[in-house]
């Protein structure tokens, strides 16, 4: 077996992100889409991690500590927004909220 | 080293299993618990590359923190009718090419790229300088990163108030 390197980490985290890409892509309720968002967040977080770990340096978590505060601010605002959002059109699917459209 | 290995391939495991449950599950509910899940083998990984501190983060605030409040919205708002439709919208077809195509060109750049990143250098025992993980993250973000530190608490400030702005019936 071969020893786990800084490439598995980055596969892995690859792998992740288009898992969450898909998930913002394809899926029609609101609530999972911010879920994915989350998966993507984590993707990043673990590339930092892996490369923060690969260069012995800690810089790399200072930055994760920054992106999981992003995705707390990002997740709140975003689950007041549909909360708003549900109370006025009563639905939560992605392609129902057309108010924009022309 | 072995067991580095397999514990790789397990917390892997969960990673993706985990995210790919959350993306196709038709209840909220069923999605959330499968996020947990992979965010638990996300701390696993923090854990295994020596990062305690982000360990401990992820778990008390992303499954302590961001899964209540996403519980909370599930319960707040009525998923149960949005769970009986359909899931997946029109352009799953094109948004699955694409992803693919990105996909493909990662996966490229790190087959490629790989001879540059043998500086992966195997697990070091212990930390050199006497200095725990905590201590060193703290230096680096009271010193170096104050001024983006004072700003993030900013930013905490005002989604704070946007979303009790956003979530409040009359303001």
């Amino acid at each position: 077996m071969h020893p786990i390197t800084t490439v598995h980490y980055l596969a892995l985290s690859a792998a992740l992100l288009l898992i969450g890409t898909v998930g913002v892509l394809t899926r029609r309720n609101v609530v999972i889409i911010l879920m994915s968002i989350e998966l993507i967040l984590n993707a990043v977080n673990i590339n930092l991690i892996a490369f923060s770990h690969a260069l012995q340096n800690v810089n790399g978590q200072v930055f994760a500590i920054f992106v999981i505060t992003d995705a707390v601010a990002e997740a709140a605002v975003g689950l007041g927004i549909l909360i708003a959002l549900f109370r006025n059109k009563e639905t939560v699917q992605a392609d129902e909220i057309d108010l924009l459209k022309w | 080293m072995l067991t580095d290995t397999i514990l790789f391939y397990i917390f892997a495991l969960l990673v993706l299993g985990g995210g790919v449950l959350t993306i196709t599950r038709h209840s909220a509910m069923h999605a959330a618990i499968s996020l947990i899940v992979s965010l638990l083998g996300v701390a696993g990984l923090y854990l295994m590359q020596q990062a305690e501190f982000l360990f401990a983060v992820q778990i008390i605030l992303y499954v302590g923190g961001i899964m209540l409040l996403f519980l909370f919205v599930i319960m707040l708002v009525n998923l149960d009718e949005a769970a009986k439709q359909r899931q997946f919208n029109r352009q799953w077809l094109i948004a699955l090419v694409a992803v693919a195509a990105v996909g493909a060109q990662v996966g490229y750049f790190i087959y490629r790229g790989q001879g540059s990143f043998h500086f992966a250098a195997p697990l070091v025992a212990g930390t050199p300088a006497g200095l725990g993980n905590t201590e060193q993250i703290a230096d680096s973000l009271f010193g170096e990163y104050l001024l983006p530190f004072e700003v993030a608490s900013v930013l905490l400030l005002v989604a704070v108030v946007g979303s009790v702005v956003m979530a409040k019936k009359r303001i």
